[in-house]
């Protein structure tokens, strides 16, 4: 592949966003509007919205998305190790290995640090 | 005919000429020829996405015991049709508070997203997807889905909204991680990250070689586009409709033409990795021929996700985050070593015994992961519903108190 192809994704990533734009767009002028603040509401079940919903959110998100971080940028470091894999000898692929292995010592610890486990404090004790 | 049958350049080279014979500069022809062909590959399944709404609609009725819809044209063949219509003459309400650029990108990135992979996808020999880090573009472009549902949940001003997009980040990438491990075992089998050379290499479909990989791909697959049972970031019973509570009208549709497509998408992609992609009976001859036989198996596959989505309720965010992380990334790093190792030794033996060396290696995984599954699964207290209550006698027994609820 060259560099004229590439050129070629960069011309469909424009009309991959103008593709879904255009219906929106149509629709947008097609339709009537007639906005009333009732109308414009957040939806909550008719209920008024209590607060800002832009609150903090509880950290065990984020501690995945850690998680995940690790992984994903190591795991990206692999497919050049796969792709090279005939020009590989034994001990390089001994190596890989080793690479992977590590990154299952990163995922017991992290399973042993309970950072995989979903903390529900309030949740009550059910009997399943 | 037959010489575009036999190979489909001449077609490009065809209207080459004749652009250039109107006068136009060779690098203007060449932008006209990458717009057509963008315009193809997404028109293509931007109007296909309108049969596999109503192929949904109908094939989960049926699964339910429903007719589905059957008023609007021969079988309600042109229902979707009417809905599209409606939709564009809907009232686009956009509510108060929302973060207005946000809240109009999240629907055009979501479709964007799915779109964005077909460039990756080799349709026949020599059509299609020719990229030489096609896996890597693929893992890449995949993600943009996520940011357009987050983007969503974000900017809708909404609590429900902000939950679902929550969920979706936390489950999306749990997912992210067993796929990437799964798809370097195609890498790893083609030798390449190139898909047009993965479907080359399977004289041997991959699905013999790593039925495993095959199934966690596409578990992990389904995952991704937030289907049922998987479909936590739109649970309805629990936070109304999760990221798109606020959308109505066209961008909620575009939020549903995304999901389908990426449903069909990640059929096309499986029967790509492992189901041999345009492979089949004259695809080598006829490369047209291919189109058709990727778009039949990725049909398969995509009716095989709609049979799930009919069949499985929905799990809890707990055992979908355990499942992820605890059963399917530490098989797929074991798969991923097992195949590393077993490549090496059985390489030169010749396709078959190849496959099967691969194949038996996952048996072996298979029926160990199930003993230790069992193992876990015994040490689990047992479910206690009540105190048993014998009810085959004849004479009343004093009941329990405070014990059975």
């Amino acid at each position: 592949m060259n560099g004229t192809q590439w050129a070629f994704l960069g011309v469909y990533f424009l009309l991959a966003l103008i593709f879904p734009a255009l219906p929106i767009v149509i629709a947008h002028f097609l339709g009537p509007r007639r906005p009333n603040p009732i109308k414009d509401d957040v939806y909550e079940c008719g209920l008024k919205t209590y607060g800002s919903p832009w609150v903090p959110i509880k950290v065990q998100y984020y501690l995945f998305a850690l998680v995940f971080l690790i992984f994903d940028v190591e795991l990206v470091f692999l497919y050049p190790w796969a792709v090279a894999y005939d020009m590989l000898p034994m001990f390089a692929v001994f190596e890989g290995i080793l690479f992977i292995l590590m990154l299952g010592a990163a995922l017991v610890y992290a399973w042993k640090r309970e950072a995989l486990d979903w903390y529900e404090p309030t949740m009550p004790e059910f009997r399943s | 005919m037959g010489a575009f049958l036999r190979d489909p350049s001449v077609l490009v080279e065809a209207l080459r000429t004749l652009f250039l014979g109107w006068g136009l500069s060779p690098g203007l022809t060449t932008l006209l020829l990458y717009v057509l062909g963008g315009l193809v590959l997404a028109t293509g399944p931007m109007l296909w996405v309108i049969f596999l709404i109503w192929f949904e609609r109908k094939a989960v009725a049926r699964f339910q015991d429903r007719l589905g819809p059957n008023r609007v044209g021969k079988f309600g063949l042109l229902q979707p049709f009417a809905d599209v219509l409606k939709l564009l003459t809907k009232e686009d309400i956009i509510p108060a508070g929302v973060d207005p650029i946000l809240y109009w990108a999240a629907p055009i990135l979501s479709v964007a997203g799915v779109l964005l992979l077909w460039p990756a996808v080799p349709l026949g020999l020599g059509i299609g997807g020719n990229i030489n880090v096609g896996v890597l573009y693929l893992i890449a472009a995949g993600t943009v889905g996520t940011f357009a549902i987050f983007l969503a949940g974000w900017s809708s001003n909404n609590k429900y909204a902000l939950l679902g997009a929550m969920r979706t980040v936390a489950q999306l990438v749990s997912y992210e991680v067993p796929m990437v491990l799964i798809l370097l075992i195609p890498v790893l089998l083609a030798r390449s990250m190139n898909m047009q050379d993965i479907v080359r290499a399977q004289d041997v479909w991959f699905i013999v070689y790593v039925p495993l990989a095959a199934l966690i791909f596409l578990i992990v697959s389904i995952a991704e586009i937030g289907r049922t049972p998987f479909d936590l970031l739109e649970a309805e019973s629990e936070i109304i409709a999760g990221f798109h509570t606020e959308y109505s009208g066209m961008k909620f549709a575009m939020f549903f033409a995304g999901e389908f497509l990426h449903a069909f998408t990640i059929g096309i992609l499986t029967a790509v990795f492992f189901l041999g992609g345009w492979r089949g009976p004259g695809a080598e001859t006829y490369p047209v021929l291919g189109i058709l036989y990727l778009w039949l198996k990725g049909f398969l596959v995509y009716f095989v996700v709609v049979w799930m989505r009919a069949t499985h309720p929905r799990i809890r965010i707990d055992h979908l985050l355990n499942f992820s992380w605890k059963f399917l990334t530490p098989l797929a790093l074991v798969l991923l070593v097992v195949a590393a190792l077993l490549d090496k030794v059985v390489v030169d033996l010749g396709t078959w015994p190849r496959a099967l060396a691969h194949l038996v290696s996952h048996g072996v995984v298979l029926a160990v992961t199930l003993q230790i599954v069992r193992a876990w699964a015994r040490r689990l207290p047992r479910p206690v519903v009540s105190e048993p209550r014998p009810v085959a006698r004849p004479q009343p027994q004093p009941q329990p108190t405070g014990t059975g609820d």
